[in-house]
């Protein structure tokens, strides 16, 4: 079957079987690999991307669900060479190690700071609790977060 | 030193650098925040095709027929292999890390539920996968071994007929310390307490599951791997050695990897699968496996039962230790040790402690359950002699009624025994452990949480303080005493200076996620004054990397950091005599003042090593006897292990109600030596203790009696979420280590050792009221339950 969406501002037409998972449509077809898999039973949050800006995990969701809707992936989210707040926190705060529940983490943290610039601890840790991270026991994502917020409520303020 | 440990907040910039150790931003992160990061199913190459596994549905069985016709004959199939197929080419058997054998693909028994029975590939991921259904496999089911405690019960089904003359299912006997001198402590001691201490069956799970992309070039007749492998010069060997392919015609490729923890260190069939298959067909192979294959069939962790029993004086003076262990070693022994210590490191059970006696006996047996054992950052079997040690002293206090602190504070090994000789041998090379333990007292303010503690109680509320004082022995070899099959622990480095005097280290460790980019950049810089972002650090590739052992037990810093130094210190050595031609002095006369060496007495006249590059590599004059170049390399056999430490306080909150434990405060002081990047060692710290609150409340590999796997999804097997963890507070004293260049120790693995004891201990002590003194992990609310009904069982 054929399918028709945004990606990343872009839209894409594609020829694919229709059980084919939207995560393996972003990575297999279009070679948009910064989103990645890591369980087979919608744990892990690695694969979590927006559809119509909404945090979705795309391992769960059919790529022809996504039809007609807008997909924004972790590579969609620097803008013209400027990082977004949220990747530059990550770095800033040592919020990764592996890299690999990064662009995941970093979806959800930044849809997560465009309904909320100002969260507590626990509203982090509430929005992220649906993904694993192995590496950095989550301090550091909570305080990568707060990095953002902190930076970008001073932009609005300059 | 430079130690800048906190620099303002604002946008990176990567050369503001300072030179040397301290907090430095990572120089890995731009790619891995931009989704940039290369994974290995992130390769894809023309012509690729996909590999997948069918996997045993029992435990134990005889495999009567397969059946592939089916299969075959689908359209997108390219070829479906058996064991049969693969052991006419002498391949169904390979090497594992400990010298036992273990199947490709199994020929006449499946021997764990899991275990890989044939393979498909096929032109994608998902018709490869529906061609498994189409494979129809004849088992004749027979009784597994399930209860390790019976496997080596006569009449026990047998395991291992695949080896010869075997009878019964043991594996190793193993013994260390001084059986009649312990006996002689305890005969005299005035209490002795004694506990049955399971260490359940755990698994690393990283996020990134394992797999491989195996490419074999027909002209040149070279196979290029790119693989999930933690120690890709010790798998080109072994591929080597189970191929016949010469190992020059091996290129193994470890790109970015997705969390390692042990995992990835052994070699798994499905490896070995996609290089036969991209052999045979002559295009690129990828195999990755779903998270149940990683959960159900790739290195577990522990799974010792041990009894532990603590000799000591009525006044708390403990005077030896003594433990038999029953360690379960799965279907086939793939234990990632050194080959003289099949019990990894599980001799410096002794803790932290100066005693007077020791002995441990361990046997290890087969049963039908996944290979593994040595997984999930445990520095060699410590995680299990820590959470013994740790364990086993609380119950003492528990028995003494005496405070942990205090009963810890009172036996400690003193500054100025070291280096202090174990009673099991061990050479614990530097320590000072008091400052650590009241650091960590401080930090966590432990005597008015005690004074909580007793008007929770008298309220009926249940709260628990945990303390845990480990100290780990990473960092293996030296060669002499260390080697897997065959290949001595130690590890090579390579600097290049390039003439405009930027540098490219070259180092045989291979990072999971622990920063090795920027840490051996900052080492390096430390050393020959070029700043970190002007070295770039290759690691993971044989072709490209000196040979060396890899990395795991918590052994980059100790052995690769220490190359990485000292190749510097060589690259140095070269170039004051080159700078002692430019400035026409001799090379005594030469100071060196990071990033430059100036005359004596004159620092107007200088030269920097960026001049001195050039120099080397220019058309000048160069001192007798100097070639033109400014490079080295070297190979460093670490002259004994690194023993880092730490004191670990938590505090737990457990409903009365419910029995749901909650991790209120955790507070983790570690003594890692020299710190090179206190914003990495803080990281990994902070994912240790998150390993440890998750095996002491939620992880388990667990099985029914009919040999299935219960912790195959990540619905099964919990893992840590944000909610289940505090937000970490640590802290640190530095002791360095005497032998190691720039004085550092490992640290990688010290809190997934230390903290597991930590919770256990905190949970225990909330349930003093209910004269629980030990009950076994996960300590699941119905755990607790049960615990606080006075019916503790072990989990297996
Ligand atoms: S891949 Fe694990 S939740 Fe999507
Ligand atoms: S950084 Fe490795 S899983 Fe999160």
């Amino acid at each position: 079957m054929q399918v028709s969406m945004t990606v990343n501002g872009a839209p894409v037409t594609e020829e694919i079987e229709g059980r084919m998972l939207l995560v393996h449509f972003l990575r297999d077809q279009l070679r948009l690999t910064g989103t990645h898999w890591g369980c087979d039973t919608s744990n892990c949050g690695t694969c979590v991307v927006w559809m119509d800006g909404e945090p979705v995990k795309s391992c769960t969701v059919l790529a022809a669900m996504a039809g007609g809707r807008e997909v924004r992936t972790v590579e969609g989210l620097e803008q013209d060479g400027v990082l977004d707040p949220v990747q530059q926190g990550f770095m800033e705060c040592h919020g990764l190690q592996c890299g690999f529940c990064t662009p995941g983490m970093i979806m959800t943290a930044r849809a997560l700071l465009d309904r909320n610039p100002d969260p507590s601890d626990g509203e982090i840790r509430e929005a992220i609790s649906g993904q694993i991270c192995r590496c950095t026991g989550y301090t550091t994502i909570v305080r990568s977060v707060k990095w953002a917020a902190a930076y970008e409520a001073a932009q609005v303020t300059s | 030193m430079t130690a800048v440990e906190d620099r303002p907040a604002g946008f990176v910039d990567n050369d503001q650098k300072p030179v040397g150790y301290g907090r430095m931003l990572r120089k890995e992160d731009p790619r891995f925040i931009r989704g940039m990061g290369r994974y290995v199913d992130d390769i894809n190459l023309p012509g690729m095709l996909h590999l997948a596994i069918l996997r045993s549905p029992v435990a134990h069985a005889r495999i009567i027929s397969i059946d592939t016709r089916a299969a075959e004959a689908h359209p997108k199939v390219k070829a479906v292999v058996t064991g049969a197929i693969l052991a006419e080419k002498g391949l169904a058997w390979m090497p594992t890390l400990s010298n036992d054998v273990q199947a490709v693909l199994a020929t006449d028994k499946v021997r764990f539920q899991g275990q890989e029975v044939a393979f498909v590939v096929a032109e994608d991921r998902y018709a490869a996968r529906d061609a498994l259904e189409l494979i129809e496999v004849e088992y004749d089911i027979l009784d597994p071994v399930m209860d390790v405690r019976k496997a080596l019960e006569p009449g026990a089904p047998l395991i291992r007929d695949d080896l010869e003359g075997k009878k019964d299912n043991h594996c190793f006997d193993w013994e260390t310390g001084d059986a009649a001198a312990t006996e002689a402590v305890f005969a005299k001691a005035d209490v002795v307490v004694s506990e049955d201490i399971v260490y359940p069956r755990v698994h690393p799970a990283p996020m990134e599951t394992c797999g491989c992309v195996a490419d074999f070039e027909r002209v040149e007749g070279k196979l290029t791997l790119w693989t999930t492998s933690q120690a890709p010069h010790a798998h080109r060997t072994v591929y080597a050695l189970v191929s016949g392919l010469p190992e020059h015609k091996i290129r193994v490729i470890a790109p970015d990897i997705g969390g390692g923890f042990g995992n990835k260190v052994p070699i798994y069939p499905g490896y070995v699968c996609a290089i036969v298959a991209s052999l045979v067909i002559g295009k690129p192979v990828k195999w990755t496996e779903d998270r149940s294959e990683n959960l159900v069939s790739t290195g577990f962790a522990r799974d010792y039962i041990m009894r532990g029993e603590i000799a000591a004086t009525k006044d708390g003076k403990i005077l030896a230790i003594r433990t038999n262990v029953l360690a379960d070693h799965g279907a086939f022994n793939g234990t990632a040790a050194p080959i003289k210590y099949p019990a990894g490191f599980f001799g410096v059970f002794t803790g932290s402690y100066d005693l007077e006696a020791a002995y441990c006996k361990m046997t290890a047996v087969y049963t039908n359950k996944a290979p593994g054992g040595v997984a999930y950052a445990c520095s060699f079997r410590i995680t299990e002699a820590v959470y013994l040690v740790e364990r086993i002293v609380d119950c003492l206090a528990y028995q003494l009624d005496m405070d942990p602190a205090e009963l810890r504070l009172k036996n400690f090994i003193q500054p100025d025994q070291f280096p202090y000789t174990s009673k099991t041998g061990w050479v614990y090379d530097s320590g000072d452990y008091e400052p650590a333990m009241r650091l960590a007292m401080d930090m966590i303010g432990y005597d008015e949480l005690r004074k909580e503690q007793a008007e929770k109680r008298a309220k009926g509320e249940l709260m628990g303080i945990g303390i845990s004082f480990f100290t780990e022995a990473v960092g293996a070899g030296p060669r002499k005493d260390m080697d897997i099959l065959g290949l001595g622990m130690a590890d090579g480095s390579e600097l290049r200076i390039h003439p405009t005097g930027k540098a490219v280290l070259r180092v045989s460790c291979m990072s999971q996620g622990q920063g090795h980019e920027t840490t051996y950049a900052q080492i390096v810089a430390e050393e020959i004054g070029i700043p970190p972002a002007d070295i770039q650090v290759v690691n993971g590739d044989t072709d490209n990397t000196p040979f060396g052992l890899g990395t795991y037990g918590s052994r980059s810093t100790p052995v690769s950091g220490a190359a990485a130094a000292l190749v510097a210190r060589k690259v140095r050595d070269k170039a004051q005599i080159i700078a002692s031609g430019m400035l026409e002095v001799s090379v005594a006369d030469l100071e060196w003042d990071k990033g430059s060496f100036h005359v004596k007495g004159d620092p107007s006249k200088s030269v920097t090593i960026q001049a001195i590059a050039m120099r080397a590599h220019g058309a000048g004059d160069l001192p007798e006897g100097i070639e033109g170049g400014l490079e080295a390399q070297i190979c460093y056999n670490p002259s004994n292990l690194t023993y880092p430490f730490g004191a670990y306080i938590c505090v737990v909150d457990v409903d009365p109600g419910t029995a749901q434990v909650k991790v209120r405060r955790f507070v983790a002081v570690d003594d890692c030596g020299t710190r090179i990047n206190p914003m990495i060692i803080e990281g990994q710290v902070h994912g240790g203790l998150t390993d440890g609150v998750g095996m002491a409340l939620m992880e388990m590999i667990s099985f029914d009696e009919d040999g299935n796997c219960l912790s195959g999804s990540l619905m099964d097997y919990l893992i840590p979420t944000a909610l289940e963890v505090p937000e970490w507070e640590t802290g640190y004293t530095v002791t360095p280590s005497p032998h190691h260049p720039i004085g550092a120790k490992g640290v990688g693995e010290s809190a997934t050792v230390g903290s597991p004891p930590c919770v256990v201990n905190a949970v225990m002590d909330a349930l003093k009221p209910f004269k629980v003194r030990h009950a076994d992990m996960p300590l699941t609310p119905s755990r607790v339950w049960e615990a606080m009904q006075g019916r503790t069982r072990p989990p297996i």
